[in-house]
């Protein structure tokens, strides 16, 4: 009888939260990339009295649809339209220049709020770990994105494109196809795109004229898109190499595109480009799409020492028979690729932070459905009350942008029901400070929030600074420009 | 004087009306069909007009039955169900011309629309319900299929919204708005590429 008492009055105090207006749901959700928008959006749809706050380490929102999404890929961005009605919903609010672990820390956040989404992606990289690694003229694929994109962090990378002729992308998923796309397009088309200045400057005194896709696998297990191969076999004045022995198929391979529609598709681009003729010589640029090549070490250049010139190879065979399972073996034998400049695409990882139980091994937060774990044995009754994950940080670095509106979907579903059962009862029970005791605290650390309203004032001078350069925007990309431009 | 301008006068007029007319058209409905919109998308003020025929929300053959029907004031109108996850119909009138995205859209019905129209996503992927319909489309473009590819809950008979325009032959069409948490399964979970 006491118990069915309880769970009443945990039922009762839960119900509390959304109903009362004396104590509205408080969220925070740290990031304002997809995952951190369609998580506010979809709160704010389910739990009309919640006020929810978007907090994210730079003065500017959205993410990678602004800093990883291409340039010459504007219909891309256009989402953020939608994102820039939910953050002016009378109950959200964006504030940047917030970190996650410096400005405030992570139990200081759920202190201050009922419910925390971690959604802050994935700022690192895997690395290959092989010797070389270190040399110079290596670079991840993150940072040179971030690097044309304009973000501040990525504005000093400054990779010498006039060393060599030849670059090395090693990957073959759409983010090595982004790089290899801004390494090959001609850059009178790049220049009315919103592309930062220094990196149109870069690629417009580029030397380089020969790219290669490195992949340790075969084509069936090429991680890119249709829309993106279409696109890169299309660039005005590039020659595509593609040998057809690298395209036959094996068993496994012809039951995982069976199955597969954009495998299939893949492939069929690809067969059609390696039929067609060369017109070697004609056009200044070529594109090389490499197979079954796993890259062993980085050599170093006699001229130039601690700079890369070329990967070290070793050729690979698929094992395993199961579709999907395949994997590349090394066969002993090897070859070289010189080149100058190598970008590593092989994939993004997140970072954890203070207080934050971490999966190490496949880089994401421990989770059920979004319910963040306490450990990472999997037992979904162990769960750290009142925290949840979304995006990358949650299902790692895979996916579109699209895949986070199902992924907030599913970990909106799960706080509602943690609501709804009185799971998040020992903090929900008192009003939360939410937003007030946020700025309180960071105004007492001499944090200069950056509201929607100062995003607007960097917006507006972006694309009054592109508009006489006939790009939609000049990016501002550096901590300076931007503070000013916001806060002043 | 006069009689010398006026055949250049007549390609001059048509032109304007070509160009005026799509464009005007484009921002209005995109302003009655969104909602709670508070800016004019910006984006598409710096898409050059080919990138709108390309991937416009009003799509080629809207534009083609907007200038023959130019001077209508009334559009003839289509009966469309939508059903959405969870099972619930709602009937709504479609005129000819206009996207089932748009007519969504305009109906509050709870269809995503990231790229609003312009090929470049597959959150207003509809399921046509009856093959029959299906078959009265046009087929896909390549980058329709593009973006298909990444849809959540591909069926045989799936569409992108914003591809379908509403035709007489279209009427009584049913569109189902795919249970996106179906392939959701953390178990068996199928990495999709980005």
């Amino acid at each position: 009888m006491q118990n069915v008492v309880i769970l009443q009055a945990r039922k009762w105090f839960s119900r509390s939260l959304s109903s009362f207006s004396s104590n509205p749901l408080k969220v925070c959700v740290v990031g304002s990339g997809p995952a951190g928008f369609y998580t506010a959006e979809k709160m704010l749809k389910a739990h009309q009295q919640a006020q929810v706050d978007i907090i994210d380490r730079l003065p500017t929102p959205f993410g990678l649809v602004r800093s990883g999404v291409a340039p010459d890929h504007p219909e891309t961005k256009i989402v953020i339209n939608q994102f820039s009605r939910v953050a002016q919903h009378e109950q959200c609010s964006f504030l940047g220049n917030v970190t996650l672990g410096s400005s405030i820390s992570l139990s200081e956040l759920r202190k201050l709020y009922h419910v925390v989404v971690l959604a802050y992606g994935a700022e690192s990289d895997r690395s290959l770990g092989i010797p070389g690694e270190s040399l110079k003229g290596i670079h991840s694929a993150r940072e040179f994105v971030w690097w044309y994109n304009g973000h501040p962090d990525g504005r000093n990378l400054d990779p010498d494109l006039k060393n060599t002729d030849a670059a090395v992308i090693l990957g073959q998923g759409n983010v090595a196809l982004d790089v290899a796309r801004i390494l090959l397009r001609p850059t009178a088309e790049l220049a009315t795109t919103d592309i930062a200045n220094y990196a149109l400057a870069a690629l417009e005194e580029s030397s380089i004229r020969k790219v290669y896709l490195v992949g340790r696998r075969g084509p069936a297990q090429a991680a890119c898109t249709a829309k993106e191969l279409r696109e890169i076999l299309g660039i005005r004045n590039v020659d595509i190499s593609i040998q057809e022995v690298d395209l036959r198929l094996t068993p496994a391979d012809e039951e995982e595109l069976k199955s597969n529609r954009i495998k299939r598709r893949v492939h069929e681009l690809l067969s059609k480009a390696a039929a067609k003729p060369r017109t070697a010589g004609l056009n200044q640029r070529e594109l090389h799409f490499v197979f079954f090549r796993k890259p062993d070490s980085f050599q170093e250049s006699e001229d130039r020492t601690g700079h890369v010139s070329g990967v070290h190879f070793e050729k690979t065979v698929l094992k395993g028979d199961g579709p999907g399972k395949q994997i590349a073996i090394g066969t002993g034998e090897f070859e070289d690729i010189k080149c100058g400049l190598v970008l590593k695409s092989i994939g993004y990882k997140s970072v954890p932070v203070d207080g934050l139980p971490f999966d190490y091994k496949k880089g994401i937060v421990p989770n059920f459905r979004g319910r963040v774990l306490s450990d990472t044995s999997g037992d979904p009754t162990l769960l750290e009350e009142g925290l949840y994950v979304c995006g990358w940080l949650k299902r790692g670095p895979t996916g579109i942008v699209a895949t986070n509106l199902h992924c907030a979907e599913e970990t909106v579903l799960s706080i509602s029901e943690d609501i709804e059962k009185g799971m998040l009862i020992s903090s929900a029970a008192l009003p939360k400070p939410g937003r007030e005791g946020l700025l309180q605290l960071l105004q007492d650390r001499d944090v200069r929030i950056v509201s929607f309203s100062d995003w607007e004032k960097i917006d507006s001078e972006e694309k009054r600074l592109g508009s006489s350069r006939n790009k939609p925007r000049e990016k501002l990309s550096t901590w300076d420009e931007l503070h000013k431009a916001a806060l002043e | 004087m006069l009689s010398s301008r006026l055949p250049r006068l007549g390609p001059w007029i048509a032109k304007r009306l070509f160009t005026r007319n799509y464009a005007s058209i484009y921002r209005g409905r995109y302003n009655q069909s969104t909602r709670n919109s508070f800016l004019q998308p910006p984006a598409f003020q710096q898409l050059s007009l080919n990138k709108l025929y390309n991937g416009a929300m009003i799509g080629k053959h809207n534009f083609l039955s907007t200038t023959s029907n130019e001077g209508n004031e009334q559009k003839e109108t289509i009966s469309v169900t939508f059903v959405d996850k969870d099972g619930e119909e709602q009937h709504i009138r479609v005129p000819v011309g206009m996207s089932m995205l748009e007519a969504a859209h305009e109906n509050d019905i709870e269809l995503e629309g990231a790229c609003e129209g312009s090929l470049a996503c597959s959150t207003c992927h509809v399921i046509v319900m009856d093959v029959e319909y299906y078959n009265k489309l046009e087929d896909p473009t390549d980058e329709e299929n593009d973006m298909l590819d990444l849809a959540f809950g591909l069926s045989e008979t799936s569409r992108l919204g914003c591809q379908v325009i509403a035709k007489p032959e279209l009427d009584g069409i049913r569109l189902a708005i795919p249970a996106a948490t179906r392939n959701f399964a953390v178990d068996g979970y199928v990495p999709k590429p980005h």
